[in-house]
């Protein structure tokens, strides 16, 4: 079937409330507004103010809540409406939450899933971030980043199943995006296993959550001009699987690193630095990185452009990883 | 700092208090022992501490008739706690074991708490309910209401206590928690072991009300404030707590007034912040001797029983001890297992 981004995750929340009754939804707005993009729409009327719960605008609490009704024996998916409003809540995500399985040797879970949603856009610097890299960081922590409606589905229901924390971040801007769902309850996306969204031979593109569209509109513009270019989902950002990335550098030997998030310490950083340890003999050129400008978001849309990445910049870098003869890729 | 008047606890219950309460002479004399082996273990886990076989101690001396009397007014056999890291006889009573600490104190494999994870105090037992914690002051406030939220929604009747002292009450996450367990009206009680320090800093930096208790008019719900090294006051009002929560009527706030007898931790010298004179006013109502009269006035021990019962303590402190000491360290190659997973 086919199913916006913002529908699959919604189906995938319907279902696994009907599955399993330990499933229970809490945060601002999720009640009768149907959450600030519109993704509970409809839950409460299904399952009740029990299960389907508002809460005051208090995220400390929301995640605390959660975890503590985690350890109390229920599947708790909490809502932060923004993860730029994610960080009242990041102590208990992450001295709690993250460590609580460890610190006290395996004898509690936390199977809480956090929904959140990265990358607004015109809503300046508090409203724009792409922060799951410093959650990321986390042992402890598992955070996924879908970028098809497909695998939003697919990704929500295993980290709905499973046991430990799991930062769930959605793109705002990939809500409306349409694309097939397979029509089957138990359909999982396993967490931690990155995709080849497309095939290539000349030159690896690895992306997460909106880098992905970016690489593959850019993808299609090599094509245009016969280049053929791979591009990698990452789809879970910790645990990283980084087997379909090293195949893919491997065949190509070339290898752009595209993503919203600010370049320095950020997820390029950390798939270069990857490569370098495990695939170095195999780069034909450097590891390049297309991110976010060194600046907190501007609202002015002009320089907002600016520090984002363009579909522009993914060409500019293959053309010089294709060397002299990539430079009649730059129009 | 204000401790208001107290009297002994022999002028305030001439007449067996505890009798009216409902607790019965063999309940007093457990509560009596489990305060005395709690007192016993922490001076041991100092001297291990001192001697240098313990890199770090925190102190609950002072704070047991607090835990004790709390303690009892729960369901040992479903409620959960969420003790904070001073709660050494609250998670005896709880049926964690003097062995258990010790193994925590000196970080060896078999720490049922942690396995040598987490520093000492940071109790935990998923099997007794005890929730486990961080050290990040206050953090567990919003976690318990969590944890009623889950007895609510599943019917299963259990109240979640949740222990803390007055300098957590400036923390974001007690607002929140207590903010929003009002609003669900959740079967949690909120228990602060006000010992008028947050490690230094008094009580009148730490707040702008004279009580604790003071905050809960903020959330609507009942708070009161008790002589925390009175167990059975505080047994009588937590039990009163018990009562609304289990009927559904929501959370409550009680503040216990106690005194810590020594430092912070084996990190800091309190007569750099601590008036000599007021830490030995607060030495004379000391809960266990208080206790022990009312158990010699009341003919529930005698000198000769109180004495056998330090001998037996010393016992069980001294096993706990050598247990731990002989007990082996967690093992490499477990560095990095329950990262995840099941």
């Amino acid at each position: 079937m086919e199913l916006t981004y913002r529908e699959a995750v919604r189906r995938a929340l319907m279902e696994e409330m009907e599955r399993d009754e330990r499933v229970f939804i809490m945060g601002e707005d999720v009640g009768a507004y149907g959450g600030s993009y519109a993704v509970t729409k409809g839950l409460l009327a299904r399952f009740g103010p029990e299960r389907v719960r508002d809460t005051p605008i208090s995220e400390a609490a929301i995640a605390g809540a959660g975890i503590g009704a985690a350890l109390g024996g229920l599947r708790p998916v909490v809502e932060i409406m923004s993860i730029n409003f994610i960080l009242p809540a990041a102590d208990q995500l992450i001295n709690g939450a993250a460590k609580i399985h460890y610190m006290f040797n395996g004898q509690f879970h936390v199977p809480l899933v956090v929904r959140t949603v990265n990358g607004g856009r015109r809503l300046a610097a508090t409203h724009s971030q792409n922060l799951e890299v410093l959650f990321a960081f986390i042992p402890g922590l598992k955070v996924v980043t879908p970028a098809s409606p497909a695998d939003a589905y697919g990704l929500l229901k295993a980290a709905i199943r499973d046991p430990d924390p799991v930062l769930f971040v959605e793109s705002a801007l990939l809500y409306s995006m349409k694309g097939p769902v397979p029509d089957d309850p138990d359909f999982l996306v396993p967490l931690g296993q990155s995709l080849v969204r497309r095939e290539g031979r000349d030159l690896t593109l690895v992306a997460h959550s909106r880098g992905v569209v970016v690489a593959l509109e850019a993808a299609e513009r090599l094509a245009a001009q016969g280049v053929e270019a791979e591009v990698v989902d990452l789809r879970t950002l910790r645990p990283l699987d980084m087997g379909p990335v090293l195949a893919s550098v491997r065949k190509t030997g070339r290898v752009v690193i595209v993503g919203d998030d600010w370049q320095s310490y950020g997820v390029g950083a950390e798939i270069a630095a990857r490569l370098a340890e495990e695939a170095f003999e195999a780069l034909r050129g450097p590891v390049l990185r297309v991110g976010g400008a060194e600046v907190p978001m501007p609202y002015a849309a002009n320089l907002e452009r600016l520090a984002l990445p363009q579909v522009d910049g993914v060409i500019r870098r293959a053309a010089r990883l294709l060397e002299g003869d990539g430079a009649w890729l730059v129009r | 700092m204000a401790t208001g008047d107290r009297v002994d606890l022999l002028e305030r219950y001439q007449h067996g208090r505890h009798r009216e309460l409902g607790l019965t002479d063999e309940d007093v004399r457990r509560m009596y022992e489990v305060m005395l082996l709690a007192r016993r273990l922490d001076e041991r886990m100092w001297i291990l501490n001192r001697t240098g076989q313990a890199p770090f101690a925190i102190s609950g001396q002072g704070h047991e008739a607090a835990q004790v009397g709390a303690a009892w007014a729960l369901d040992r056999e479903r409620d959960w706690i969420y003790p904070y890291y001073r709660d050494v006889a609250l998670v005896l009573v709880w049926g964690l074991t003097p062995r258990d600490l010790m193994l925590q104190l000196l970080g060896k494999a078999a720490d049922p708490s942690s396995g040598g994870r987490q520093m000492p105090n940071h109790f935990s037992s998923r099997r007794l309910r005890i929730a486990p914690q961080s050290s990040v002051v206050g953090t567990q406030i919003p976690q318990a209401a969590g944890t009623a939220l889950a007895s609510k929604l599943e019917g299963t009747g259990a109240v979640t206590l949740v222990t803390f002292g007055e300098g957590a009450t400036a923390q974001g996450d007690f607002h929140e928690g207590v903010n929003f367990a009002a609003i669900h009206r959740l079967p949690v009680i909120f228990f602060c072991e006000n010992n008028g320090y947050a490690i230094s800093v008094p009580a009148e930096k730490e707040l702008s009300v004279p009580d604790v208790a003071d905050r809960a008019l903020g959330y609507g719900i009942p708070g009161v404030t008790v002589d925390g090294n009175d167990p059975f006051e505080v047994y009588r009002v937590v039990r009163e707590a018990v009562e609304r929560a289990r009927a559904g009527e929501g959370p409550s706030l009680i503040e216990a007034k106690t005194y810590r007898l020594l430092a912070h931790s084996s990190d800091d010298d309190d007569s750099t912040y601590r008036p000599r004179e007021e830490v030995e006013a607060w030495r004379q109502r000391d809960p266990l001797p208080r206790l022990a009269a009312y158990l010699k006035e009341h003919g529930l021990a005698d000198d000769a029983d109180l004495q056998a019962l330090e001998e037996q303590v010393r016992q069980q402190v001294d096993d706990a001890t050598e247990h731990a000491q002989a007990a082996p360290y967690p093992r490499a190659e477990h560095l990095l297992d329950h990262v995840t997973g099941p």
